[in-house]
């Protein structure tokens, strides 16, 4: 498919701009710039490799990080979830659910003004733990909580 | 074609609430047709909300995210009668972009 070619280009000049920017503090949040999408993150397929691509080995465990969901869904197709932070300097939270094909679902970059907590509806195919993983003032933050799904969302 | 964007954005205390409900089918790429045929991966990706040209909020989607996908925040500095404006983004690089005032 001529997606392919799309795909890579994107991911791999995704990830370097990205890292350029990060690593010479160029991102600003005031300019209408969007990131590229993070294509080596959305294709890891388990919560460690995840957290790896996103920068984020060695994140710590944190009870500021507050995941708002049904502890039982019945309908795995769409699962809602709030997500919310109180560590100061809240930049980006990202939502990770284990048992699903990609563990990562969802990220979201908080520029300075805006409430560190989002609310948003995913998928998810099984039972599973649900990891919110929050980067806030240049460290990786986690928690998780488990989520039962009485009906998958994949596939069927 | 797309179709429009449900936005809705109301002052909470001093911040504003953005509410959005977008019109998209967020396929997986997982599921098969009644042939058994792979239906291709069809999903947002990329979702940006700009308030007087200021990024808000910018978000990553894979496609995990539900159908017809829900997005709710709050940020601060806005007022009542100014527009907020969001933007997706697909990967078959489909674009829509709808605006709301804040009421």
């Amino acid at each position: 498919m001529n997606d392919d070619r799309r795909k890579v280009l994107k991911g791999t000049t995704g990830m370097a701009v990205m890292g350029l920017a990060v690593s010479a503090g160029l991102f600003k949040p005031g300019s209408a710039w969007a990131q590229a999408w993070n294509k080596a993150a959305f294709e890891t397929k388990n919560v460690a490799d995840t957290v790896k691509a996103m920068g984020g080995a060695g994140a710590a465990e944190s009870k500021e990080i507050v995941i708002t969901s049904p502890d039982i869904a019945e309908n795995g197709a769409v699962v809602p979830f709030t997500i919310s932070s109180r560590l100061p300097k809240t930049e980006s939270i990202a939502l990770l659910v284990e048992k699903n094909p990609s563990a990562l679902a969802a990220s979201f970059d908080i520029p300075a003004g805006t409430e560190p907590g989002v609310t948003t509806r995913v998928k998810m195919g099984q039972t599973s733990n649900v990891t919110a993983l929050v980067k806030a003032d240049g460290k990786f933050y986690y928690t998780t909580k488990e989520v039962k799904v009485t009906l998958g969302g994949c596939g069927g | 074609m797309t179709d429009p964007m449900k936005i809705r954005a109301t002052m909470s205390g001093d911040k504003v609430e953005v509410k959005v409900l977008m019109s998209h089918e967020m396929e997986t790429g997982q599921r098969k047709d009644s042939k058994g045929a792979a239906i291709p991966a069809h999903f947002i990706q990329q979702v940006t909300a700009t308030h007087n040209g200021k990024v808000v909020l910018s978000a990553q989607w894979g496609p995990a995210v539900s159908k017809n996908p829900f997005l709710s925040f709050k940020f601060a500095g806005g007022k009542p009668g100014e527009k907020v404006s969001i933007t997706w983004t697909d990967n078959k690089g489909e674009k829509r972009t709808d605006e709301a005032t804040i009421s």
